[in-house]
């Protein structure tokens, strides 16, 4: 599925998260952008997290719930003066409840550019047995 | 009067303080928009940008995720900067279902407009963990400069 023709990008503003578990530090919480794919066996999920260090990234899966948190951080540099600001910072949040089994051991989760990729393995499915009733 | 009791906004109230929450975070972003907190797009283009400043330089930056310096296209005049380029999101290959979609791809192209000249010659550019950060020098004829008074 690749977009032969590329159209232009529009704007579209960041989205803050609406009900957010209270957090104990002050400041903006952002709903990353993902997308979820189904590949074989895998669950891919790509989210867009600029500005996030992998040593700030969070990622938890129980109960079929699966946690991303993305924690960036914030230098207020001295001396600067904003002029524009068209966009916040803060931090990324974003909750997914899973149907699948996962495989906890081989979640695989990579961050580059901004861009999370984690790879979700799926338990692989017990192979159908056959049982065969015997007839005295 | 009646009519006035039905014609409140009919929106998703799952708890009973949900929508005073919602009020509130109105209330509080307004109040940050008139007090220059926070500005809406006013220009609408592709990407977003903050640009601050101190005594010597200007500073854009904007997020793009995903995009390498190679990718980005920056170029300046004596008072412009134009940012351009293309966020391209590799195929995952065939026999892939998405079940969502929200990451989009495309060309962007924005130009931003300075308030004072800038030194074109030491223009810097970097692009890290998917944020973009220009510093743009000011010419020496923009940069503040102190008078001894005698």
């Amino acid at each position: 599925m690749i977009d032969t023709e590329s159209k232009n990008l529009q704007v579209r503003e960041k989205k803050e998260m609406t009900n957010p578990t209270e957090h104990t530090k002050p400041g903006f919480v952002f709903n990353p952008a993902v997308d979820i794919l189904e590949k074989g066996e895998e669950i891919i999920l790509l989210a867009d997290m600029p500005g996030v260090k992998a040593k700030d990234l969070f990622i938890d899966l129980r109960d079929n719930v699966l946690t991303i948190e993305g924690g960036i951080e914030t230098s207020e540099e001295t001396g600067k003066v904003n002029i524009l600001r068209e966009y916040n910072v803060g931090k990324y949040y974003r909750k997914f409840s899973i149907s699948e089994v996962i495989d906890q051991s081989k979640i695989d989760a990579q961050l580059k550019n901004g861009v999370l990729r984690l790879k979700l393995p799926k338990v692989e499915k017990a192979a159908p047995r056959k049982i065969t009733v015997k007839t005295a | 009067m009646i009519r006035g009791l039905f014609n409140f906004p009919t929106l998703s109230v799952r708890g009973p303080f949900e929508e005073l929450e919602l009020m509130k975070r109105q209330m509080e972003r307004l109040s940050d928009e008139l007090t220059g907190g926070f500005y809406k797009s006013a220009a609408g283009v592709f990407p977003l940008i903050n640009v601050a400043e101190d005594k010597d330089a200007y500073h854009v930056s904007a997020e793009l995720p995903g995009l390498l310096g190679g990718d980005l296209d920056i170029s300046t005049t004596a008072n412009t900067l134009t940012i351009s380029g293309e966020r391209k999101i590799p195929s995952e290959g065939e026999n892939v279902k998405y079940h969502r979609r929200e990451r989009e791809a495309g060309k962007f192209s924005r130009v931003i407009g300075l308030p004072g000249q800038i030194n074109t010659e030491k223009v810097e550019a970097n692009c890290i963990d998917g944020i973009l950060k220009v510093t743009l020098p000011k010419h020496e004829s923009t940069k503040p400069r102190q008078i001894p008074v005698r």
